[in-house]
């Protein structure tokens, strides 16, 4: 009779058999950051080596660059008060119905599986660190397209993956790329075959959920060779009563006569830090559109970007800011044109609101050599109340000729006579008031999904309850 | 027994008094003229009826259903049941004449997101829209747009005059609805307000000009000089000025409609 050794699970498991009890690392990860916490979460996810020590790589990045003294006042983040990886479920979920309660009930209100059976191609929702909630439609696979998460796609396309990963935005481009490159966790991974159309939106939804916990999510869109993809993402969380940090990063390979839009709606609560780096390649005569909306957060940085590569590539950035008090939103956009012949334009329009401040920050720059470029910026600013407050901060390097560069900017406030007017057919001053921010916001808005459009008004609408005298 | 009364009404723009002391008493039924030249108070008449936060109140009241409505808010008197056409309607961008009409209509319903059996359904509105559209010249190609959005004076106009048939108020005030417009937008303007006039709606047409007269024959017609009251008589008040202008009150100018391209 064979006998079974007896192993006190959690105390000597490890050094009997090499591995850990789920429950110790899944639901008791510690706080702050180290090589062996970044070890660990690369371990736990059985990566190759050459990722671990990308990630090591990146840690010691991340420790000597200094923290950016521009833009938004960082110096509250507690780097080692944060959670660096939770686990909230072991499993991925297949359908809707199989996801937990308190899930469902968050993205319920965000009429989810409404969207869903409208024109959904596939889900996945990062609930905590780790992917919940995937389906994908049996055509876009058919089609070879793949869209997954970030973490399934390293396991199950290490070339792919390893061949474009950090290529767009290297763990030394900033503080917090390199943050995200040590610790990353979750995020979508799409890739889109030559001259194959994604006619219908792949959507994810994001949301934090545990106190002090990092939310690092890593994404990369490859769209190969005339082939189209939309990818959305929007984001709500509760309230909670510690600072969160939220630190993405984005990166997308435009190939050749392809286009990709990326639609975003961010909607983190007001103590979440928001530190995003998203940005493109664009080849010849691709196009690359960032369109992005946030609401939310204590303090946003994110300047979608795009690099023009190649002539006849194209960057559009359309973006809405929205800053309530106690919010800074400093977002903009960045256009890098490095070939001739290359066009881009910068929307953005802000709104503040109860001391909120939101700040356009862009960037256009024209090499050498790219001559015959046009680029043009418009920022509008609407400033609700006395106390609010709204800068511009573009910047212009150009060395190239024959260059069209437009800049356009405007601040304004409610305008007493519009709200006249609606008041005027009985409309509440409240109701009125919003309906001019959502009227001032409608170019965006009319770049969105309906259920987006109709979720964005009325996120609108939750902003500015209460916020008229 | 007036439904409308405007008492001793005084009211002053950037410190400086406009109207000094307006009284008028308005029937449901009735439509009456205010008549003045260039100056004389007739847009300040027709924002502080409305509650416009650039004009004072310094005195007087003006009592609608039983309550001074210099005391509500704009939007309060809307839905009490009072109605400005606007000289100049302003552009909103952004939102669509559809959901301006809609969200009108619904507050005037006093529908305020929750109880659903107030809200206009979607059927209702389209056939309400419909009728009034007709008698208007207009078509569903504006209904997109955003408030009068690049829309010419012409449409402006009769978009006030819709959005007031829409409403169906129980004073409507309107203000110099005939300035800017050609003759056949006044006939149309003229025909969908001779359509709602009735034993429900009391008008105030506020105007420089006599033409508009023509098509909506007023009651009484009322001379405003120098924010008073100087002549108040029927429609023949009307007929005297489009002969001999405002000089009898020291104002070269002429009641006489003006040409417009």
């Amino acid at each position: 009779m064979a006998t079974v050794p007896k192993v006190e699970v959690g105390t000597d498991y490890k050094e009997k058999y090499g591995f850990f009890v789920p429950e110790e690392y899944v639901f008791k990860a510690k706080r702050g950051l180290n090589p062996d916490i970044v070890k660990e979460i690369s371990w736990m996810k059985q990566e190759p080596e050459w990722m671990t020590k990308m990630r090591l790589r990146s840690l010691e990045i991340f420790r000597k660059k200094p923290m950016p003294t521009w833009g938004a006042d960082l110096s509250v983040i507690d780097f080692e008060n944060i959670f660096y990886y939770l686990k909230a479920s072991d499993k991925q979920s297949k359908t809707w119905e199989e996801l937990p309660p308190d899930i469902k009930a968050t993205y319920d209100r965000l009429g989810v599986p409404e969207a869903e059976r409208k024109f959904l191609a596939g889900v996945s929702a990062q609930y905590e660190s780790e992917v919940v909630y995937h389906s994908l439609q049996e055509e876009l696979t058919k089609k070879g397209v793949i869209f997954t998460d970030t973490d399934s796609a390293l396991r199950d396309h290490p070339d792919l993956f390893k061949e474009y990963f950090g290529t767009v935005i290297p763990p030394a481009d900033n503080k917090f790329s390199a943050l995200n490159t040590a610790v990353w966790s979750g995020g979508s991974f799409i890739y889109v075959p030559k001259g194959v159309r994604v006619e219908i939106p792949l959507q994810a939804y994001f949301r934090i959920n545990a106190e002090n916990m990092g939310q690092f999510e890593r994404t990369l869109i490859i769209c190969d060779e005339g082939s189209f993809v939309h990818y959305i993402e929007g984001c709500t969380a509760p309230i909670y009563t510690t600072d969160s940090l939220h630190s993405a990063v984005v990166e997308i390979i435009v190939k050749k006569d392809a286009r990709c839009r990326y639609t975003t709606i961010q909607n983190w609560s007001t103590n979440v830090f928001n530190l995003v780096t998203k940005r493109a390649m664009a080849y010849a005569d691709a196009t690359m559109e960032w369109v992005d909306g946030n609401l939310g957060s204590q303090i946003t940085m994110k300047y979608p970007s795009v690099y023009l590569m190649e002539p006849g590539a194209k960057g559009d950035v359309l973006s809405v800011a929205f800053a309530g008090k106690g919010q800074h939103q400093d977002a903009g956009g960045k256009m890098i044109h490095v070939a001739p012949n290359t066009t881009s334009t910068i929307t953005s329009k802000s709104i503040s609101k109860g001391g909120g401040r939101t700040s356009y920050r862009g960037h256009i720059k024209i090499y050498p050599g790219a001559n015959n470029c046009k680029s043009f910026v418009k920022c509008d600013a609407l400033l609700l109340d006395d106390e609010s407050r709204s800068d511009t901060y573009p910047y212009n390097d150009v060395d190239a000729e024959n260059v069209t560069l437009g800049h356009e900017a405007t601040v304004s406030k409610v305008s007493d006579e519009q709200l006249f007017y609606l008041m005027s057919r009985g409309i509440p001053r409240g109701e009125a008031e919003t309906m001019i921010v959502n009227g001032f916001i409608e170019p965006f808005t009319k770049e969105l999904p309906l259920e987006y459009a109709v979720e964005l008004n009325r996120l609108i609408q939750l902003e500015m309850e209460g916020s008229v005298g | 027994m007036a439904d409308f009364e405007i008492k001793d009404l005084r009211a002053s723009v950037e410190g400086r008094q406009i109207l000094k002391g307006v009284s008028l008493s308005i029937a449901k039924g009735e439509v009456h003229a205010v008549m003045g030249p260039n100056g004389s108070g007739k847009s300040t008449l027709s924002h502080t009826l409305m509650g416009h936060p650039g004009y004072t109140v310094d005195g007087g009241e003006v009592l609608f259903k039983g309550q001074n409505v210099l005391a509500l808010e704009p939007d309060e008197r809307a839905r009490l049941g009072m109605f400005l056409a606007f000289q100049y309607p302003v552009v909103v961008p952004g939102i669509s004449m559809a959901n301006f009409l809609r969200t009108a209509l619904n507050s005037k319903r006093g529908y305020d997101g929750k109880d659903k059996s107030k809200q206009v359904t979607p059927k209702e509105f389209r056939s309400m829209l419909k009728g009034e559209l007709e008698v208007l010249h207009m078509d569903d190609s504006f209904l997109p747009r955003y408030i009068n959005d690049g829309f010419s004076g012409g449409e402006k106009k009769r978009a006030e005059i819709l959005q007031m048939a829409m409403l169906k108020p129980e004073i409507a005030i309107l203000d110099e609805t005939d300035s800017g417009l050609d003759i056949d937008s006044i006939k149309f303007v003229a025909e969908a307000v001779n359509r709602m006039r009735g034993p429900e709606l009391g008008i105030l047409i506020i105007t420089h000009y006599t033409r508009v007269l023509e098509f909506i024959k007023p009651d009484f017609v009322h001379v405003l000089v120098d924010g008073q009251f100087v002549l108040s008589g029927g429609a023949e008040v009307a007929d005297r000025l489009e002969k001999t202008g405002y000089s009898e009150w020291g104002k070269e100018e002429t009641a006489q409609p003006q040409e417009v391209a």
